[in-house]
């Protein structure tokens, strides 16, 4: 087997967009390698959100929004004619800033997306429930209710939950909206965790407003400032030694 | 602060006349009617379907069933119609084309119901005779009338019903690679789901209590409808039809008729005020 050049996971060539009048990215063009985790940091609308919700399509749903310029999941235009929008967000894992259980049971919020994609083998979804669980490091602390409402957990259970319902459906690209904003330190670095284990499966695309999180859990950093990407490097050579004035202004907490 | 008083004082004497009418149009109905139940027996007033005034019996069975086959029949129509406008409206159209309908459906809550009963003689009635038979004025006919009457009522409350699901529910389920359709059907319905009940009672409410429409699309035979291309009589058409010329124990007996439509409207209200109160127990229990 001969090696190729590796083909970035996904990839942004030009992308601007804007709602309604207004310009929420200017022409980004970023790459999230295979099984690197890329930060993104930046101070409140920079881009950070927009640019995540960009990659599996949820801005559709904004009726203003319009883009232009291409992304690319390994190699194939997602906006395509070929692309099936709602295949293309199982391949594209999200998780939000703050956790969103659906209102039913743990095993229901996990078992969810392979029901509506069709996967009906009540075994599957056993497997997957305890899989997920396990790989999120939920399964120990919810292993004996797992019939019991979402919403009993904590905050920071109820986060990895939907982390778990996320990689259940074995994701090609997790994104992840500031995933920790709402969670205590303890809940924090169990996540941290569970992304650095989670890098030998997949590319990984954490937002964050935690510069420490992003120098933590991540292998190279892109920062945004009002919708542009100001630079992206590996994440220890971004933190000592940034190319740019503005990133340095931003990270000794200049602004932002 | 004497001010403040004398303000208070006055709106408050303002509120609880109000409040007093309704209690004692209440009071009356009841201090009117309910004897007359008793004085018949219960069981000849509500379970028999023999109403002669002149001989003295008043059962009202057939037309609380006339009451029930109509109002079933028009939450068929309205709640299907209504609830697929509203799931059009929040799920499935942009922001211009539900802007544009919800005016559309407040103009059609506001058409006066004899204008429904006249468009209902004048071009349902004859459809239904010419199609599919019998006299035309009918359970049928009177189903569809009090369904787009009844649509309005449902279509906005199961709007806001709707409109009162967390956006994170409606996108968190897209995200997750459900379809659309897939969302509304296993997370937008089941969350909005009791102001959905309470949107087809409150409609069941308004289709109980209607009688102009009623009167003229219902054809008003006495006899329970052995289909729904019979005639009908329901409890509010009769007392507006007899109330006229109505004395003595004949017309106490249209009280007793109200009270039964008092009842069955109480009881439709108390579930609904159940239903929203269960949906704002668990709201504060998930905090």
């Amino acid at each position: 087997m001969t090696e190729q050049p590796a083909k970035p996971m996904m990839e942004t060539r030009g992308l601007t967009v804007r709602f309604g009048n207004a310009v929420a990215l200017k022409n980004i063009s970023l790459e999230v390698r295979r099984n690197e985790r890329l930060a993104i940091i930046g101070p409140a609308r920079s881009g950070k959100t927009t640019f995540l919700r960009c990659l599996n399509r949820l801005n559709d749903f904004d009726h203003d929004y319009s883009r232009s310029g291409d992304i690319l999941l390994d190699g194939t235009d997602i906006h395509g004619p070929e692309m099936d929008v709602v295949a293309l967000r199982r391949r594209i894992g999200m998780v939000y800033a703050v956790p969103v259980p659906l209102p039913w049971s743990i095993r229901e919020n996990i078992t969810y997306a392979m029901r509506m994609a069709g996967i009906r083998n009540r075994r599957v979804h056993a497997e997957k429930v305890e899989s997920s669980l396990k790989l999120a490091g939920l399964w120990d602390e919810v292993k004996d209710r797992l019939d019991s409402h979402a919403q009993d957990l904590s905050g920071g259970q109820q986060q990895r939950l939907c982390l778990a319902r996320v990689l259940a459906l074995e994701p090609e690209v997790l994104i992840l909206d500031e995933p920790c904003s709402g969670l205590d330190p303890i809940s924090t670095a169990r996540i941290e965790d569970v992304l650095e284990e989670l890098k030998a499966r997949q590319s990984i695309v954490l937002v964050t407003n935690n510069t420490m999180q992003a120098s933590r859990a991540s292998d190279r950093t892109a920062f945004f400032l009002m919708g542009e990407l100001v630079e992206v490097g590996e994440t220890k050579q971004l933190f000592t030694a940034p190319r740019e004035e503005r990133t340095n202004d931003y990270l000794t907490g200049r602004f932002g | 602060m004497r001010q403040d008083r004398i303000i208070r004082f006055i709106l408050m004497l303002v509120a609880f006349s109000a409040i007093a009418g309704l209690a004692l149009i209440a009071f009356f109905i009841f201090k009117e009617g309910v004897p007359l139940i008793f004085q018949v027996g219960w069981r000849d007033f509500f379970l028999s379907s023999e109403w002669h005034p002149s001989e003295g019996l008043f059962g009202v069975f057939a037309m609380i069933m006339g009451t029930l086959m109509v109002t079933a029949g028009a939450m068929l129509i309205g709640g299907v119609f209504g609830l697929s406008l509203a799931i059009v409206m929040t799920q499935f159209s942009g922001p211009r084309l539900a802007g544009a309908l919800k005016p559309v459906i407040e103009l059609l809550a506001g058409i006066p119901s004899v204008v429904y009963g006249f468009i209902g003689v004048k071009t349902i009635v004859p459809l239904i005779r010419d199609h599919l038979g019998g006299p035309g004025l009918s359970v049928l006919a009177c189903s569809i009338v009090l369904g787009v009457m009844v649509l309005p009522t449902v279509a906005s409350i199961s709007i806001d019903a709707f409109r009162a699901v967390p956006r994170s529910f409606w996108e968190g389920s897209l995200a997750l690679g459900a379809t659309r359709w897939q969302t509304t059907c296993m997370v937008m319905l089941k969350a909005a789901r009791s102001g959905l009940v309470a949107a087809v009672i409150l409609g069941m409410g308004r289709a109980v209590g209607e009688t102009m429409a009623v009167i003229m699309v219902a054809g008003n035979s006495l006899a329970i409808p052995d289909s729904i291309l019979a005639p009908v009589r329901t409890l509010t058409s009769n007392i507006a039809l007899e109330m006229g010329y109505a004395s003595g124990l004949h017309r106490k007996a249209l009280f007793a008729a109200g009270v039964t439509l008092f009842v069955i409207i109480m009881i439709l209200n108390t579930a609904a005020i159940t239903l929203s109160s269960n949906r704002a127990r668990a709201k504060g229990g998930a905090k």
